[in-house]
C-alpha cells in the first residue's frame, strides 16, 4: 500500500513536468443483498469508493509509451476488499513490426462472452467484480512481431499475483473461509516462478483465429481442507504447475458472428479439456429506431470431475440492446443454465452516460433453482442490486 | 473518302454528347471526384462533434482520426476517441470496402479487449449522432450508381446536382441527392432520402480549405436531421497530409497501443 501511494504521488508530482496524459475514474458502488446470509457475519449492503486513475507519456511519435493505470478499492466493512493494485506500470518501445513491452501490463485473449478460457495471462481480481472481468496487473517482459501473415507474442511472466479472496463479511463466498496466507505451490519456485507464453493470431476475411500456449502457475486454485492458527476449519489454495493449450475462433457470417474457445490443460493434480463457443446475432435498428438488439447464445463444457467445475454443461443466452443515443445507453440481460442440474443465474448489466462526465451503471443478479449438490449452492442466497455511480475525467 | 468521314463526324459530334446518358455523366462526374481526391496518401486530424437535440441542449465528442489511401479498394482508418471521459483510449479500426462489409475492430480500454465487430449494418448512426456509420466512410465510386440531374448555383459557384442510389444492400437510403461544386469538385450538399424514400438528413459542407495545393477538406459538416428535429455539426482542424502513416500502423495489434 505504501509503495502504491509513493508511486502515485511521484507520478503526480513528476510527471507533469513532461506531455503527461491523465484520466480515470472516481466511482461509488452501492451494493445490497435482499436476502438473508446463509454463513454468520456475512453482509447485507456495502458502500464502497474505488479510484483508477491513468497517466500516460508518448514520445519519439509514439514509438515510445510509458503508461501506468492504478486501481484502489475503499472498503469499510470487508477488510479483505479493500486493496490496491498496480492494473498496468509499463514501458512500450516499437520498432518497426517489433514492440517490446517490459513493466506490468493487463493482456485479454480470447472471443466469447459468457466465460474466458483461453485468457489466462492475468490473474483474476476476486475482490472485484463478481463477472470476474477484473484482472490483477502482470509483471511480463512481452514481444510481439507483426507478420502480413498474422501476429506472433511472446510473454515471460516473472512471478505470480496470487489473489485475495473474499473475507469472512464478503457474499458470494464458500461456506469455509480461504486462507491465503498458507497457499501452496507445486513449484519450489513457490510464488516467484518464471512463467512463459507464446500466442499467435491472424484474421483472414470475416475470420479471426488464435493459438496459444501456456506453461507455468495455474491461476485457478485447487482447494484444499485445512485449519487456521485458530483451530478453524478453512481452504487452503493450492497452485499447480501447468501447460495449457488453447485455441480461439470468430468468423462473421451475414449478421452472425460465430465464436469459439477450446483450452486443454495439463498438470499433475488436474487435467482437462473444456469449450465454450455461440454466436451472436444481431437485429439491427429494431421497431424502427436506432436500437440494436444482439442475442447470444453460448455453450460451455468441460470433462473435469463435477464437483469441480461450475460450467460442466452450462447454456447462456443474452440479450444485448444498444439504444445509440447520445447517453449510449446498454442493456445486457443474459440467463446461464446448467443443462444436467436445474440451477439457473440470471444477470441484467445496464449502464448510461449521465451529462458528460458521469455514468450510471447497474447491475441484478439472481439465483434460482440452484440443487444442493451444485456448487453453486453457496450463493443461493446471494442474489444481489449493484449501483455505481462513477465521475470521468 | 476522308473527307466524308471528317464530315460525317463533324454531323454526328454534337449528338455523340447529346447521346451521353445522364447515368454516364453522373458516373464520369464521379469519377472525376475520385480521381481529383486520389493520391493524398494518408492524412490526420481532430474532429469535433456537437450534437443537438430538438430542446437545443448540446452534447460533445473529440476524435482524432488517422486516414490511410489503400489503391483499389476502401481506405484504411483509425479513429481515436479522446471525449466523452468515460470512453477516454476507446480506439476503432476500419477497413472499409466498396460493395462488401468493412473489416472493423474496437479496442476497449476497461476490459484491454480489441474485438472484432460485425459491421455489416453501417446505417446505425455513429455514437449517438446523426451521422451513420455510412456517412463518414471512405467514399469510393462503386458505391453507388449515378444519374446527373441538372447545374445549378450554389453559394458563389456553378454545382452539379447528381442522384446516388447505393449498390451497398444494407445501406440505409433509397438515394442521395449531391451538389458537387464543378471547379474543385468538392461536395457541397447532400439530402439523404431514408428507405420509404422520404427526406431524411441534409449535410451541408462548408469552411472549405486546400491542402498541398490540392486536396480540399471541409471545415465544418452539419447534418440536419429532418425527421427527428436533431442535428450533429463536425469541426475539422489539424489537417495534416503525408505524414508518414504506413499500413503497419493500421493493424489491429496497434489498437492496443494508440494513446
Amino acid at each position: 500500500m505504501r509503495y502504491w501511494l509513493v508511486l502515485y504521488l511521484w507520478l503526480t508530482l513528476a510527471w507533469p513536468a513532461v506531455a503527461l496524459k491523465s484520466s480515470g475514474n472516481l466511482a461509488a458502488e452501492f451494493l445490497l443483498f435482499p436476502q438473508s446470509a446463509q454463513f454468520s457475519d456475512q453482509m447485507d449492503e456495502n458502500v464502497t469508493l474505488s479510484f483508477q486513475p491513468k497517466f500516460s507519456h508518448e514520445w519519439n511519435q509514439g514509438k515510445d509509451l510509458l503508461s501506468a493505470e492504478f486501481f484502489l478499492r475503499m472498503d469499510n466493512k470487508d477488510e479483505n476488499r479493500e486493496h490496491a493494485d498496480i492494473r498496468e506500470l509499463k514501458w512500450l518501445h516499437v520498432s518497426g513490426d517489433n514492440e517490446w513491452r517490459v513493466g506490468i501490463d493487463t493482456v485479454f485473449w480470447g472471443v466469447t462472452e459468457s466465460r474466458h478460457l483461453v485468457d489466462v495471462i492475468n490473474q483474476t481480481d476476486r475482490l472485484e467484480g463478481f463477472d470476474g472481468e477484473d484482472k490483477l496487473g502482470q509483471p511480463m517482459l512481452q514481444y510481439t512481431h507483426i507478420m502480413d501473415a498474422g501476429v506472433f507474442h511472446f510473454f515471460m511472466l516473472a512471478g505470480f499475483r496470487e489473489p485475495e479472496f473474499r473475507g469472512s463479511k464478503g457474499r458470494l463466498r464458500l461456506p469455509l473461509l480461504i486462507d491465503a496466507s498458507q497457499s501452496l505451490y507445486e513449484s519450489s519456485d513457490q510464488d516467484e516462478h518464471i512463467d512463459f507464453a507464446l500466442r499467435y493470431t491472424h484474421f483472414t476475411g470475416d475470420t479471426e483465429l488464435g493459438f496459444s500456449v501456456f506453461n507455468g502457475t495455474d491461476r485457478d486454485p485447487l482447494f484444499l481442507p485445512g485449519l487456521d492458527n485458530n483451530g478453524n476449519n478453512v481452504l487452503i489454495p493450492f497452485y499447480q504447475q501447468m501447460t495449457q493449450f488453447g485455441f480461439d475462433v470468430q468468423s462473421i457470417i451475414g449478421d452472425w458472428t460465430w465464436k469459439l474457445e477450446l483450452i486443454h490443460r495439463d498438470g499433475n493434480s488436474d487435467t482437462f479439456t473444456a469449450a465454450t463457443g455461440g454466436f451472436e446475432y444481431t437485429l439491427y435498428g429494431i421497431l424502427e429506431t436506432a436500437v440494436d438488439l444482439g442475442t447470444l447464445l453460448e455453450y460451455s463444457a468441460e470433462d473435469r470431475e463435477e464437483n469441480e467445475a461450475i460450467f460442466d454443461n452450462d447454456l447462456f443466452g443474452g440479450l444485448r440492446f444498444a439504444f445509440n443515443d447520445v447517453q449510449s445507453t446498454e442493456i445486457l440481460a443474459g440467463i446461464i443454465v446448467d443443462t444436467e442440474k436445474s440451477s439457473k443465474s440470471f444477470r441484467v448489466e445496464a449502464s448510461r452516460r449521465i451529462g458528460d462526465n458521469w455514468k450510471l451503471t447497474g447491475e441484478i443478479q439472481v439465483f434460482t433453482d440452484v440443487e444442493s449438490s451444485d456448487p453453486l449452492v453457496a450463493f443461493s442466497q446471494d442474489d444481489y442490486l449493484l449501483v455505481e455511480f462513477a465521475r470521468y475525467y | 473518302m476522308f473527307k466524308k468521314i471528317t464530315l460525317a463526324l463533324l454531323i454526328t459530334w454534337p449528338f455523340l454528347a447529346i447521346a451521353q446518358t445522364a447515368e454516364e455523366k453522373g458516373l464520369q462526374i464521379a469519377k472525376a471526384a475520385d480521381a481529383y481526391d486520389q493520391g493524398f496518401v494518408d492524412f490526420t486530424a481532430n474532429m469535433q462533434m456537437i450534437l443537438k437535440n430538438k430542446k437545443g441542449e448540446v452534447s460533445k465528442r473529440q476524435i482524432r482520426i488517422r486516414t490511410l489511401e489503400v489503391d483499389g479498394d476502401g481506405d484504411k482508418s483509425m479513429s481515436i476517441f479522446d471525449e466523452p471521459a468515460d470512453v477516454k483510449g476507446t480506439a476503432m479500426l476500419t477497413y472499409s470496402h466498396g460493395l462488401k462489409p468493412d473489416d472493423q475492430w474496437l479496442y476497449l480500454p476497461a476490459i484491454k479487449r480489441v474485438k472484432r465487430i460485425n459491421s455489416r449494418n453501417k446505417s446505425g448512426p455513429f455514437m449517438g449522432s446523426e451521422f451513420a456509420f455510412e456517412d463518414l466512410g471512405s467514399q469510393e465510386v462503386e458505391k453507388y450508381s449515378y444519374k446527373y440531374l441538372r447545374d445549378e448555383a450554389c453559394e458563389d459557384r456553378q454545382c452539379f446536382v447528381i442522384e446516388r442510389i447505393p449498390a451497398y444492400k444494407f445501406s440505409g437510403y433509397t438515394r442521395q441527392q449531391v451538389w458537387l461544386d464543378q471547379q474543385d469538385y468538392r461536395l457541397m450538399k447532400a439530402d439523404f432520402y431514408d428507405r420509404k424514400n422520404e427526406l431524411l438528413k441534409t449535410l451541408t459542407a462548408s469552411d472549405y480549405q486546400q491542402y498541398l495545393g490540392r486536396y480540399w477538406r471541409p471545415g465544418k459538416m452539419e447534418m440536419i436531421n429532418h425527421q427527428n428535429g436533431k442535428s450533429t455539426t463536425l469541426e475539422w482542424s489539424d489537417y495534416r497530409f503525408k505524414t508518414g502513416l504506413q499500413d503497419r500502423d493500421f493493424k489491429s495489434q496497434t489498437l492496443k497501443r494508440v494513446r
